[in-house]
């Protein structure tokens, strides 16, 4: 296969030889026919068609139930890759736990000068209801979802922290399934470590985060906003493998100073709410008053340790991209150590150099809104037109404290399967992490996104991405 | 388990067993329209009634006619009690519900769903009728299947149960309610083609003709289609046999929660007239007051487990 130069990519490197991590799965692929491997990707089609693996995509009547494409070939990382990338995310969620308890608190990195204040003080995402509240546990966010990028052998970036409700850990362990049901072989020529353990760490993880008020085991429940939620199998796949309720706002209310769900036996107080609702929506006596998805008081029995709710309420701040600029001094500010993964170089274009900067190298860079997610409302100069750059520099100009920008980075590509073979497509990464008072549990791999178009580098799934299983080696 | 989902349950099965009981409806209509053209258009016109859709299709449509009747119960976008929207009902409480369900049963009705939505894209030939009938009825049946074979006996599969009860009995009370007139004793037109016509389409509405072959031989008399239809409790579709089964469902549940509730009480009131009456007593009282007490009485139970078991706020 031919390989520009220009990107890394993880089967083949620069060259054309399999790297070491790759070695075996190619010599299974170069023994296998292409035929039947596309035959076997439309068999992975119809089986998540009928296990309704499915997403939302908002504004689309026709299309309301969509599959994410998945490619059958694997994304495969050595043991020894993992570990450090493993280290850098427990340092990171460590930091940003501290980070987040101390914003809440005493703000010492305000004090100390390695935040300026307005970035707290001028912040959507930072909730001043939350000040001065200690979550059961002091965990801040109990679910992470750190996404990385790569760009060479050992060249790992963190491309933004997702502490508020990170989504996708549904098509990990699905991918991982059809896998295992196609290509039984594979998986016993080649040992991969599980990830099927997910749901009962989740359950654990969750359960050490108990609330004061919980006496015995804990009562679990996830909170939807409902059926016509893009991740709405997810949040049903998740309650349904921890074997905790799926519950959604008018299935709660406040009893007793519990928030307790609707049974058929009367209400039933909930100890830990894993929550897929945004904080805006969580109470509408505390936040946004015409929410239907949340429950009325929710914050008040939180206040008072009557329940978990997980990720906490605020944590939002810290996967804010004009937050994440800072995360290298704030990873050292509470680690005391230099940050094990780096940070993609970011311009904050609420500074008149950097939006200077910015302006003048728009069609190099990738313009970010600091609050925006999903891929929605970015641009990436290189694949953009001249009508959209200048589209995008009247928004910039007229807003520019809502942007950071970033260069353009040479993704790394891992080869997807095409009528023709294989053929090189950019690829991103999120790991799943669990934290607990106990300890950080990091799910070894985690969902591989890929543009599926040649030349492209936007992975969201309501973009046209797709997915692969990622394969971490046993050492 | 929460009361939503004690609710999509019962309302999953409900809307299964509906499309199903409709398309056994579809299917006397297209009999009695190929074999007795003559008296098509009175049946078409009190099938309509029996799915109490006759006034939709009236204001939509007008006069009753065969190939719009039938595709207004298949598919018909406009029409919410038609064929394709139980099963999208279903499936959408299926969704709401998939943390109760088995992933066999989930696959099941998600693939009657996507097999349904495949048929009835387009109107349905007369020659694919059949087999566009039969599928529903098949892929209805897997769904039951797969929830016998493979869902723990618990509360879950005890509310599932008595949807499909509950719907099946209504529906068999629907028919009669509509024919009631032709299997009083006081008819004196045994025999002729008229009569037949309107037994014919009983029994195949309800899916029964093999069974009261095989009961009661080819000797086709009203008075024991009647009996056949509400007390006989061999007949899984009978109005005993139905509610003998809610009652033993709803007895599971109280059993399960150590409480019994308003609810079982008013189905034992129901039971008991089955176990208490011969057809005599029930022709003596009025054949339709019985039907008519009968439909009253399954909604004010309907009601009840609603209540008893929060299925809403």
């Amino acid at each position: 296969m031919v390989n520009k130069p220009l990107y890394f990519d993880e089967m083949f490197g620069h060259g054309t030889d399999a790297r070491l991590p790759y070695e075996a799965y190619c010599k299974w692929f170069n023994g296998e026919d292409n035929a039947r491997l596309l035959e076997k990707s439309e068999e992975a089609e119809a089986l998540f068609r009928l296990i309704g693996v499915t997403f939302n995509v908002y504004g689309d009547p026709d299309a309301t139930e969509r599959l994410i494409p998945f490619d059958l070939v694997p994304r495969i990382i050595a043991a020894r890759e993992w570990a450090k990338v493993a280290k850098g995310i427990e340092q990171r969620v460590r930091a940003l736990n501290a980070f987040l308890h101390d914003i809440y608190h005493r703000q010492e990195i305000v004090r100390a000068g390695r935040l300026p204040a307005e970035m707290l003080a001028r912040n959507e995402a930072f909730l001043p209801q939350m000040i001065g509240v200690t979550p059961p546990g002091d965990i801040y966010t109990h679910i992470v979802g750190t996404d990385l990028v790569r760009t060479g052998d050992d060249a790992f970036f963190v491309l933004e922290d997702n502490a508020r409700t990170p989504s996708g850990v549904s098509y990990m362990l699905e991918n991982r399934e059809t896998m295992l049901h196609m290509f039984p072989e594979l998986f016993s020529k080649i040992k991969v470590q599980s990830v099927s353990q997910y749901p009962n760490s989740l359950r654990k993880s969750l359960s050490a985060c108990a609330p004061p008020a919980c006496d015995g085991k804990p009562t679990l429940a996830v909170l939807t906003p409902g059926i016509h939620n893009s991740a709405y199998y997810e949040h049903a796949f998740l309650a349904d493998q921890m074997g905790a309720e799926l519950v959604e706002g008018h299935d709660l209310r406040v009893v007793d100073g519990r928030v307790a769900m609707r049974t058929t036996r009367g209400y039933k107080p909930i100890d830990v709410l894993y929550r897929r609702v945004d904080d805006d929506y969580l109470d509408p006596l505390t936040f946004n008053p015409d929410s239907m998805l949340g429950v009325p008081g929710i914050m008040d029995v939180y206040r008072a340790g009557g329940i978990t709710i997980a990720n906490a309420p605020g944590t939002g701040i810290a996967d804010d991209k004009a937050i994440y600029s800072y995360m290298p001094d704030i990873v050292e500010f509470y680690t005391g150590e230099k940050a094990i993964l780096q940070n993609v170089p970011t311009h904050r274009c609420s500074e008149p150099d950097a939006l200077k900067y910015v302006l003048d190298n728009l069609a190099e860079l990738v313009v970010k809104e600091v609050h925006g997610s999903g891929g929605y409302g970015m641009l990436v100069g290189p694949a953009a037109s001249k009508k959209e750059i200048a589209a995008f520099r009247a928004k910039l100009e007229a807003n520019p404290g809502n942007y950071i920008a970033q260069p353009t980075l040479a993704l790394s590509t891992v080869p997807i399967l095409t009528d023709a073979g294989l053929a090189p497509r950019h690829v991103d990464l999120r790991p799943f992490v669990l934290v607990s008072p106990d300890k950080i549990d990091i799910t070894p791999g985690g969902l591989t996104r890929v543009a599926l178009t040649a030349g492209s580098l936007v992975v969201n799934s309501s973009q046209g991405g797709g997915t692969k299983d990622t394969w971490v080696l046993e050492e | 388990m929460l009361g939503k989902t004690a609710g999509g349950l019962f309302w999953m099965f409900r809307y299964l067993e509906r499309a199903e009981n409709t398309a056994r409806m579809i299917d006397a209509g297209l009999r009695i329209s190929l074999t007795r053209s003559s008296a098509a258009e009175s049946e078409w016109t009190s099938i309509l009634q029996s799915t109490g859709l006759h006034g939709s299709y009236t204001a939509m449509h007008g006069a009753p006619d065969g190939p719009k009747i039938i595709d207004f119960l298949l598919r018909d976008p406009n029409n919410p009690g038609s064929i394709m929207a139980g099963i999208e009902a279903a499936r959408e409480n299926a969704r709401v519900v998939r943390t109760a369900l088995t992933r066999e049963v989930w696959e099941a009705v998600n693939e009657c769903y996507m097999v349904l939505k495949r048929v009835l894209a387009e109107p349905v030939a007369d020659r694919d009728l059949p087999r566009v009938l039969q599928v529903v009825r098949q892929r209805s049946a897997f769904v039951r299947g797969a929830s016998h074979g493979t869902m723990v006996r618990n509360d879950m599969y005890n509310f599932a149960r008595i949807g499909t009860f509950f719907e099946r009995a209504d529906n068999t009370a629907r028919i009669l309610d509509q024919k009631y007139y032709i299997l009083l004793p006081s008819v004196r037109l045994v025999g002729s083609p008229s009569d037949n016509v309107q037994w014919e389409t009983i029994l195949r509405a309800t899916s029964t003709t093999r069974a009261y072959q095989t009961l009661h031989g080819g000797d086709i008399d009203p008075r024991v289609i009647a009996h056949f239809l509400i007390l006989d409790g061999r007949l899984p579709r009978s109005l005993a046999f139905c509610y003998g089964k809610i009652g033993e469902n709803l007895g599971y549940i109280a059993k399960e929660y150590g409480a019994s509730k308003p609810c079982d009480a008013l189905a034992e009131a129901i039971c008991s007239k089955f176990r208490a009456h011969d057809m005599n007593a029930i022709f003596d009282y009025g054949l339709h007051e019985f039907i008519g007490d009968f439909l009253r009485d399954s909604t004010a139970l309907g009601r009840q487990i609603e209540i008893d078991y929060r299925f809403s706020e």
